[in-house]
């Protein structure tokens, strides 16, 4: 059969194994296992790989750094700090940057990794709401990547802290106010998680721990577990010509996406490995040691911090006092109110979907974004709110270099916070609205090509030509959401429908309503016109496999 | 699958970037030019397996060769000598390790230059060589697998719900509560335990965030000369000094409360208004020296950034972090930004010396708001 044969060694403990493990049978299907190829799904493997490269890089790093907030006194390779009191853990950090070799690459590298991997959980999870991915089966691998995303967001804070210099201290010392500002159990939390009052000695030794076994042994069983449920439920797919809710199309994983998947990983870690030669990122020997009485203007968290930041900024001094206590609302509402709007709504959003639309069948086949206008306007309302959040995180910087005054931006973002989302909500979803109309034209009329004709009257016309079938296959991918009965509506013998019923069933019909919005398609060819269709696609060279104007339906 | 034959494909054209991939499902025997006639080549669509056929997994051959040789060979070379980079960089990182030092700055950036540029090729050699590998020596093929719903068949879903039910009668879990009940009961404390153990994680906090370490005739020292201060050197107007509670300039956990920042006005720029908190005065004009000289904590109201930046002529105290602002000149009020709560004023007094001294500890809670302020 095959031209090559199997080197003894290998088939031996293949058969080794096989005896034992029953795993030729499985290894047969995952050899097998079909990978869709749709650049998007690689965002999700950059978060893959650029945990595998934290975990080796911060094996690394471990080795040389010293979790203790001991003070000594510096005497070292880095001139400028000489005499100058420090803790050990960042003494040890800076011996890890200018006295081991390779130290400050692979610190560098970590860092840049750390950044890359939130961005690419961000993308990641964008790309599974846009494209309804998170739909029945997958709600629970949705369920864990936003567990991993906050994972994720504890892990960087804990990580970026661990050397004990100014900016990430001024960090800690903002964390540590606002654990303070929780009402009842606050300073409790506080003098337990920093072993005292602030800054204390304990907390660089007990966010070591939390940062480099705790929270990556989660990441790491969640990782597995949202990997096994993927490969157990399949891939979903992008619409296209033979894809269907029964199928799966692409490429077997061995060797092709072996082979892919290993060339990802390179490039990824040769795009980190260059961050770290050439972008400096986090010099702390220029933050200096930490010390609570000090700070830096233009002091800005890592850019996934950067929305709680911004909140912080753009909230109102609001502070309520009653029977001897403070509930601090200018610290509370920007701590807890952002996150729990996109991680709460992102939760809820695949439940809230389904009542809406009532339904209850699996996807495999993901939805183009503009065929779901009220989910693709929703998300986009949610980044611009980020957005909002985020920019307000730099808003001294940016007052800065716009030469705009810091006190109008932080005006300008208190309102864009509200404005900005609702208008994103409108204009997405008619753009969503005219994207599926234009597709619905070119499924009846075909595409404009650009070729003027003109016919022998003198009339000038442009040709339409009609659409490949691939194209065809994806602009015909859209499906009618139904429609639930409306609210108040009855049925012959005059029940109220139930779903109908109460302010909830009110709502219901509202939501389903909005959901099952579309555009009508037009008539196709029996509307007067059919003659220049036909004038058009007789006169033009069709490609072959392009089906002619009158099959278009 | 007994439907193969080797059939020899005419090449296809190259794709061009940009432009749609040729449709088809399967195998292919056009593009893989040596494929399975399951595929029935690409973009003939009119022959494209139907979904019956498809197996749960692809069970039929991979094409064995490229389709075009000649680009093969090519590829084959630019894989090879990718390859080869990638090992004559791995050599180079190596010889950069043991070659070159570090311990200084300048010599840290050579070798993180060295490192971190042969790192670099290495990993971009063997990741385009993989890529070259993958896109232009395995003939391109697509394959497809058949879904089935995840629900288990009705026989099962019935099958596991009597076992359920079975076992609970046969283990008389359901029929005898008390054994129930018990083991819930017993089990109660042992799921409190973790919490109880985590109580040594600190002290309670107490009353401690609401004093400091100021307390009568403790004198200001100079944050970061540690020198005491008379009025007298402190004289130029529009001055702002941070100053730590003497004895305690080194101590982390005391001046992360007892900082202060001293601000120098000219001669009636000051207008601090008398002022009550619960029958506790929190500022008065009283507490300044000379009526130019005031002490604010530095630490900030709204989560305890020291406020560290003073802008002389409008006299605004500004935290960095958040961008509170606060008004030297008038009781540290708050002007713009987040911060709900004035900068608490640190009561000064002249010794029999003539250095500057606190007059008592601040009669707020300095720092950021908590419960039990009130």
């Amino acid at each position: 059969m095959s031209e090559v044969e199997t080197p003894k060694a290998l088939t031996g403990i293949a058969g080794w194994t096989d005896d034992r493990f029953h795993a030729a049978r499985g290894m047969r299907v995952l050899m097998r296992k079909v990978f869709p190829d749709h650049w998007s799904f690689l965002l999700g493997e950059i978060a893959l790989w650029s945990f595998v490269i934290l975990l080796l890089t911060g094996t690394f790093l471990s080795l040389f750094f010293v979790p203790s907030m001991n003070e000594v006194v510096y005497h070292g390779t880095y001139t400028k700090l000489n005499g100058v009191r420090m803790s050990e853990a960042f003494q040890s950090t800076l011996r890890i940057s200018f006295d081991v070799r390779g130290g400050l690459l692979l610190r560098q590298i970590h860092h840049w990794a750390a950044d890359l991997f939130m961005v690419a959980i961000t993308a990641h999870m964008l790309r599974i709401f846009f494209t309804g991915a998170y739909r029945k089966p997958r709600e629970v691998n949705w369920l864990i990547g936003i567990v991993l995303f906050s994972l994720g967001l504890i892990e960087g804070l804990f990580g970026y802290s661990l050397p004990d210099d100014q900016l990430s201290g001024a960090g800690l010392r903002i964390f540590e106010g606002v654990l303070q500002g929780i009402p009842i159990i606050g300073t409790y939390a506080a003098y337990f998680l920093f072993g005292g009052p602030f800054p204390g000695h304990d907390i660089v030794p007990r966010m070591y721990i939390i940062h480099v076994l705790l929270i990556p042994g989660l990441i790491l069983a969640l990782v597995t577990a949202h990997l096994f449920i993927m490969v157990h439920q399949k891939h979903t797919q992008m619409p296209g010509l033979g894809k269907t809710e029964k199928n799966v199309a692409g490429q077997p994983f061995y060797p092709y996406f072996l082979a892919k998947g290993t060339a990802w990983f390179f490039f990824i870690f040769a795009a980190l490995a260059l961050l770290a030669t050439f972008a400096q990122i986090n010099p702390i020997w220029l933050y200096g040691p930490y010390s609570p009485v000090a700070i830096s203007s233009a002091s800005q968290p890592d850019w996934y911090m950067g929305i709680l930041e911004g909140a912080l900024r753009m909230m109102p001094a609001w502070e309520i006092n009653f029977l001897g206590h403070t509930l601090t609302l200018s610290v509370l509402i920007p701590f807890a109110l952002p996150l729990t709007i996109i991680l709460g709504g992102a939760t809820f959003w695949p439940w809230f979907e389904r009542w809406a639309t009532g339904d209850q069948s699996y996807h495999h086949l993901n939805d183009r974004p503009r065929n779901a206008p009220i989910r693709t306007a929703t998300g986009v309302a949610a980044v611009t709110f980020y957005g909002v959040l985020w920019a307000e995180g730099a808003n001294d910087v940016l007052a800065d270099k716009l030469s705009i005054p810091l006190y109008t931006i932080t005006w300008i973002s208190r309102v864009l916070i509200f404005v900005g989302p609702a208008f994103a909500f409108y204009a997405t979803r008619r753009i969503c609205l005219g994207l599926q109309r234009k597709a619905a034209e070119e499924l009846s009329h075909g595409f404009e090509s650009g070729i003027i004709r003109q016919l022998p009257h003198g009339e000038f016309l442009e040709m339409h030509r009609p659409l490949s079938v691939e194209a065809r296959a994806v602009a015909a991918a859209k499906k009618p959401v139904p429609a639930l009965p409306r609210a108040g509506s009855e049925d012959v013998n005059g029940i109220p429908a139930p779903a109908g019923r109460g302010a909830l069933g009110w709502l219901r019909a509202r939501a389903n309503s909005a959901f099952t919005e579309t555009v009508e398609a037009p008539n196709g060819h029996a509307n007067g016109h059919g003659e220049e269709h036909a004038a058009v696609g007789a006169g033009s060279d069709d490609a072959a496999g392009e089906l002619p104007p009158g099959e278009s339906h | 699958m007994s439907d193969m034959e080797e059939t020899e494909g005419p090449v296809p054209p190259r794709r061009v970037i940009g432009t749609p991939p040729p449709g088809g499902l399967l195998g292919d025997g056009s593009r893989a030019g040596n494929g399975h006639a399951r595929g029935d080549g690409r973009g003939d669509v009119g022959r494209r397996s139907d979904e019956s056929d498809e197996a749960e997994h692809f069970e039929g051959k991979l094409p064995t060769d490229p389709p075009d040789m000649a680009r093969a060979k090519r590829a084959e070379r630019v894989v090879a000598l990718s390859f080869i980079i990638a090992f004559l960089a791995g050599c180079g990182f190596i010889a950069a390790y043991v070659g070159l030092e570090v311990h200084s700055v300048d010599a840290t950036l050579r070798s993180n230059l060295a490192l971190g540029i042969s790192l670099s090729v290495v990993l971009l050699g063997l990741g385009f060589g993989a890529l070259i590998w993958v896109r232009n020596l395995m003939p391109d093929v697509e394959t497809v697998e058949e879904r089935h719903a995840p629900r288990s068949d009705d026989k099962d879903r019935q099958a596991f719900q009597e076992y359920f039910e079975e076992g609970a009668v046969t283990s008389q879990f359901t029929k005898r509560p008390l054994v129930r009940r018990t083991l819930m009961l017993a089990t109660l404390p042992l799921a409190a335990a973790p919490v109880v153990l985590l109580r040594d994680l600190g002290p309670l906090p107490g009353t401690s965030l609401r004093h400091t370490v100021w307390s009568p005739g403790r004198r200001l020292l100079v944050y970061g000369t540690n020198q005491p201060l008379t009025p007298a050197e402190f004289s130029v107007p529009g001055s702002m000094i941070t100053i730590a509670p003497e004895g305690y300039q080194d101590n982390q956990d005391e001046m992360a409360k007892a900082a202060v920042i001293l601000i120098k006005l000219r001669p009636g720029e000051l207008h601090i208004p008398t002022t009550y908190n619960g029958g506790t005065l929190v500022s008065t004009m009283n507490w300044t020296v000379d009526n130019t000289i005031v002490a604010y904590s530095k630490i900030c109201t709204h989560v305890g950034c020291p406020v560290a930046l003073y802008e002389q002529t409008t006299h605004h105290i500004l935290c960095p972090c958040h961008q509170s602002t606060f008004d030297a000149a008038n009781g540290a009020n708050v002007i713009f930004g987040p911060a709900a709560r004035p900068l608490p004023q640190l009561p000064l007094a002249v010794n029999s010396d003539g250095y500057l001294v606190a007059k008592s500890d601040f009669t707020q809670p300095v720092g950021p708001s908590f419960w039990e302020r009130g």
